[in-house]
């Protein structure tokens, strides 16, 4: 098994306004092989989505090393590494640019990584290829190649963002509860969509979500993050054992984990 | 009177064209343009008077407002002031470095040759309205040009959603660098243009050109709405005209000029508390097909 990404003691601490610092990630250590698909659980403020900022660097940490396929990435930053690591956002605004089209906005994200040069987009040589694609996902969004995202739906927005995010096939892959803000019915077709597009691209990824049936659901592997922490990190079979109920008493119970 | 405000429009309509690639493609108040507006006149003025032919004049003018900019992008990028502070530091600075290169407040160019000159022979004002085309039609075509590189793509992604940008690897520090340097350059040119015009360039020329430059934008977003990038591109000069026509229409109704700045500002004050002008200030544009400002 090669392994894709590694955290070694992950810290990182803020600083309030009377100098107290907080831990929101403390120490934390992960390794994630290739081809893993890892739900991520926790209350909120556990500093999930802080761990995946840590790994994108859009935020720096306090101490520790993150690493991709050997190579540390402390010192790399945030748009470098998003040439390996894409992601998608609970909010479906923040995954597209609003004021472009559909299909420019797959056009930026099929150059994903490239230093962008003085030469013409040449967004009609792929436009078949998107249209293609946007009918493989069933909601209407190749009718929409033309159309401003801002005027999208929020499950074709969102859609669209997972879409651009794997379209290049990244090393890792971080969803953060990216199905969130949909419909219940539009964010289990959601789930589907991405369960299908991580199994067909062989993509490793890491989810967080708060839906408990998606984290036993979904994915070879299970960790719950509380207070900075990793407090339980369970495999394939640990995990296939799970029922609703051991998960319900991972949690403390002073947690009040969302429905 | 109309053939010179239209031809007075054409050549203001660079600037406006010079802020609309900041102001409304980044979200940025970039207000350098106060500073890099008078610099390019003052540059080519002095050029001109130094015996550089006119063209190369006004080149010289767009590279140094290229240069204002860069040192606002450096200020708002590397010393992390914000923009708007960024962007009055170099504006006041602006001030010493016209002087310097003018060594007096003001230079006139009577006597002189100008950029319309090669169409003296056109009557009074045509020789401005064909070269504020000619003018145009370059810069139009550059910048629709660019837009639609991949450069120039990643550079509106900057504008639209810069955490989004980001995280498809596009460097959004050098995106704005190039906005803010590429927008002074525009403008320093319409500085170049109108101070030829006029016949002088003054320290002070760049007092209140904000107003006017946004003041050509905002029209053409009220009288034209839902346009692509390149339609809106010429909806701007359309808008420069129209002001400065609004403005020929006051001065005729016997308005004190004293009074003009006032009422340009009452004008745009105006148009930007309209519900619907503001919901397109927020959300950037509206329906509508394709890429749209
Ligand atoms: N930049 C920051 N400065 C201060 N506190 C922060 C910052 N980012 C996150 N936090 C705090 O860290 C904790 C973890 O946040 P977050 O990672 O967003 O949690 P989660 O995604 O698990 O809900 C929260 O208490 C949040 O308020
Ligand atoms: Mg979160």
């Amino acid at each position: 098994m090669t392994t894709v990404l590694q955290l070694e003691q992950i810290s990182k601490q803020v600083f309030n306004e009377s100098d107290r610092h907080t831990t929101i990630l403390n120490q934390i250590n992960l390794t994630v092989n290739k081809g893993d698909f890892i739900t991520v659980l926790g209350g909120n403020g556990a500093g999930k989505s802080t761990l995946f900022n840590a790994i994108t660097g859009s935020t720096s940490v306090s101490g520790g090393q993150v690493s991709l396929k050997g190579k540390h990435l402390n010192t790399i930053k945030e748009e470098k590494r998003a040439a390996f690591i894409a992601r998608v956002f609970q909010d479906p605004k923040m995954g597209t640019a609003p004021r472009m089209t559909v299909a420019e906005n797959l056009l930026l994200a099929l150059k994903r990584g490239q230093k962008p040069t003085l030469f013409s987009r040449g967004l009609n040589r792929h436009y078949d290829y998107f249209k293609s694609l946007c009918e493989t996902i069933g909601n209407g969004l190749e009718e929409k190649l033309d159309v401003p995202t801002e005027q999208l739906s929020g499950g074709q927005r969102q859609s669209l963002s997972l879409l651009m995010a794997t379209l290049t096939e990244p090393d890792v892959l971080l969803l953060d509860e990216h199905t969130a803000a949909l419909d219940p019915k539009i964010a289990v077709r959601l789930m589907e969509l991405t369960d299908q597009i991580i199994h067909e691209k062989q993509l490793t990824c890491l989810m967080i979500t708060h839906r408990m049936e998606d984290a036993l659901k979904y994915g070879n592997r299970l960790i719950v993050l509380e207070k900075g922490s990793i407090k339980s990190d369970l495999n394939e079979k640990e995990k296939s054992a799970l029922s609703m109920d051991d998960l319900f008493h991972l949690f403390e119970r002073d947690e009040t984990p969302a429905p | 009177m109309i053939i010179s405000a239209i031809a007075q429009g054409l050549l203001w309509s660079v600037l406006g064209i010079g802020i609309f690639t900041t102001y409304r493609i980044l979200n940025f108040p970039d207000l350098t343009a106060e500073g890099s507006f008078p610099l390019g006149a003052a540059v080519a003025v002095t050029a001109i008077l130094f015996g550089i032919h006119p063209i190369f004049a006004s080149l010289l003018a767009v590279i140094a407002g290229m240069l204002a900019g860069l040192v606002t992008s450096l200020l708002y990028i590397k010393g992390k002031i914000p923009i708007i502070l960024s962007g009055i530091l170099v504006m006041s600075g602006l001030h010493s470095v016209i002087l310097f290169i003018m060594r007096r407040p003001n230079l006139s160019l009577l006597n002189q040759p100008r950029l319309f000159d090669t169409f003296s022979g056109l009557p009074n004002y045509f020789d401005v309205v064909v070269v504020g085309l000619i003018v145009l039609m370059i810069v139009i075509s550059l910048l629709l040009g660019f837009f639609y590189t991949d450069l120039g793509q990643a550079y509106i992604a900057t504008g639209d959603n810069e955490k989004m940008a980001r995280s498809f690897g596009i460097e959004t520090d050098k995106m704005k660098l190039m906005g803010i340097v590429l927008s002074n350059g525009l403008i320093a040119l319409g500085g170049a243009l109108v101070a030829q015009n006029n016949g002088y360039a003054d320290v002070n020329g760049g007092s209140g050109i904000i107003v006017i430059g946004l003041a050509s934008i905002i029209i053409a977003e009220v009288a034209f709405s839902n346009m692509k990038l390149g339609e809106r591109l010429l909806t701007i000069v359309i808008g420069s005209i129209l002001y400065q026509l609004l403005l020929l229409g006051v001065i005729r109704l016997g308005l004190d000029t004293t009074y003009i700045r006032l009422f340009s500002s009452a004008i745009l004050a105006m148009c930007l508390m309209l519900p619907q002008v503001r919901q397109k200030m927020r959300l950037g544009t509206l329906i509508g097909k394709g890429e749209e400002f």
